[in-house]
């Protein structure tokens, strides 16, 4: 843990795990998404589920998708400034298969009509992790520059999103591939030494068979 | 690379001939590739932000639960009528006030900073802001102590745990009270030895508390047990200052909280099943708390 870790973060109490984490996920899920959200459907699981209410769980997660960060003031007060944003939402407590303890579901329609299901917890000290997009498995952090790539799942999609990086000398640090069946749709993660620029990413979602590029570098 | 031992720290401090708090400045300047300048705004950040929590107060909240608030405003009345009359005395006296408002102003849901945890946030803050208002102390030493906090709360961190679910309250508010005990024998003008002594001595004093949070939230209690936390600083701070020792080498008090951390039974770690959390009167505001979502 580096030294702001200890003294840090900076946020709005009560919970690193249930508060500080849960705006954290809110605001991966509105990157995820690429647009502003008009519609969540937030299933919580476990310890957010039971003691989500008392820890403001519920208030983070919302002011996260409002584009808010930990520390923001204004996090107490998301539900009323969502509805002055237009964003519905909706809560539901339910006991998930194999989740993490402090997880919640965020199903998020978007104002171009976009949508996204994201699957995320809190693992302690503000830190979170992505379980699923979509319904399919995909484990990452995006505390280093990410790529998520969506394609199909054909032979040669690897190989030619690896050249796109290389020739913009990006060195990848971990990559992991998730489909959810043969031949269906597939989710690559990549996770960077370095961040990588808009030109990277719109030669990447011109590649063959690839549906959506998301870049996430919460450096930026 | 975060020091492994306490005792790294002080063989960095002989070898590179620099203070505490300046060997870890460096190594938080190597770790994250940063310049002095930018570590050290950041920390100063950090400690405005703790300034502005103290500062930020509000004597009429409530948190959500009804179960914390008005506590911190009670005891400031209280040395603000009885001065130097009480018991602890009014500087000790301020303490305690201000590790409970932080603690509540932390339920509230107002801004704070982790230190090492949002459950332990008031105890640095509720043992420093009283040296830096009333003992007139510059800014740059707070800062320094900071460091000096910092480094002790990475070594307990990568040794043991920093996390009430991991280790129990111990490596909370434990850590906490390890944390800003060092601080303050550094801004009493203590040596290295001194600082890594009342950092042993703090932890020994809360080894084998346990996390039982009532109704799982962080109130009760948390809010109370930042005032042991800085209190135990305070008094640890000054036996190292008077020369007394740990028996026990600090470095081997953090290895016995992990110990009894890893030792302690999961009902006593965060998961608001036993301890006061257990008790029929917690369990009746459990069921009232929770039934009301």
């Amino acid at each position: 843990m580096n030294l702001f870790d200890i003294l840090g973060p900076v946020m709005v109490g009560p919970s690193s795990s249930h508060t500080a984490g849960a705006v954290r996920i809110g605001n991966l899920a509105l990157k995820l998404l690429q647009e502003r959200p008009v519609k969540a459907d937030i299933v919580l699981h476990g310890s957010f589920a039971t003691t989500g209410n008392g820890h403001g769980t519920d208030r983070a997660l919302i002011a996260g998708l409002l584009g808010m960060q930990p520390d923001d003031m204004r996090i107490p007060d998301s539900f009323q400034l969502a509805e002055e944003q237009g964003l519905d939402y909706t809560f539901t407590n339910k006991t998930l298969k194999d989740a993490h303890p402090n997880t919640a579901v965020l199903t998020l329609t978007g104002e171009n009509g976009k949508t996204m299901e994201v699957q995320a917890a809190s693992i302690g000290g503000g830190r979170v992790e992505i379980h699923k997009l979509d319904g399919v498995d995909a484990f990452f952090s995006a505390e280093k520059p990410t790529l998520i790539i969506y394609n199909l799942d054909r032979c040669g999609s690897v190989s030619d999103v690896a050249s796109v990086l290389s020739l913009n000398h990006i060195n990848i640090a971990n990559m992991h591939l998730y489909r959810s069946k043969k031949g269906g749709f597939a989710v690559m993660v990549i996770e960077m030494d370095q961040g990588i620029s808009k030109y990277a990413v719109q030669l990447l979602e011109g590649l063959d068979g690839i549906q959506k590029v998301v870049y996430l570098n919460t450096e930026e | 690379m975060a020091f492994e031992a306490l005792q790294d720290i002080i063989s960095a401090c002989e070898q590179m001939k620099k203070a505490f708090w300046e060997v870890v400045l460096e190594d938080d300047m190597t770790e994250r590739e940063v310049s002095k300048e930018n570590s050290m705004a950041q920390m100063r950040y950090t400690w405005n932000a703790m300034l502005q929590s103290a500062s930020g107060y509000d004597r009429t909240l409530q948190s959500k639960s009804g179960l914390v608030g008005g506590d911190g405003a009670k005891m400031e009345d209280y040395y603000r009528e009885k001065g130097t009359e009480s018991l602890c005395g009014e500087y000790v006296d301020s303490v305690i006030a201000g590790a409970l408002q932080m603690g509540e102003s932390n339920a509230c849901m107002k801004r704070i900073v982790a230190a090492p945890t949002a459950g332990a946030c008031g105890v640095l803050p509720a043992v420093l802001v009283p040296y830096f208002q009333k003992r007139r102390c510059p800014e740059e030493r707070i800062l320094e102590a900071l460091y000096v906090a910092a480094g002790i709360g990475q070594v307990i961190a990568t040794r043991a745990s920093i996390s009430g679910a991991a280790g129990g309250c111990q490596a909370e508010i434990g850590s906490a009270s390890a944390m800003a005990a060092g601080a303050l024998v550094h801004l009493q003008g203590g040596d290295m030895q001194q600082i890594i002594q009342a950092a042993g001595i703090a932890l020994k004093n809360l080894l084998g508390l346990v996390c039982d949070p009532v109704a799982g939230l962080v109130e009760v209690p948390c809010v109370k047990r930042n005032v042991i936390g800085a209190v135990n600083a305070m008094s640890s701070a000054d036996m190292a200052m008077a020369g007394i020792t740990s028996r026990i080498p600090p470095d081997q008090v953090i290895d016995a909280m992990k110990e009894i951390g890893d030792r302690m039974d999961v009902s006593f770690r965060e998961t608001a099943q036993g301890g006061l959390a257990g008790t029929a009167a917690g369990m009746e505001i459990a069921e009232r708390v929770l039934g009301r979502q």
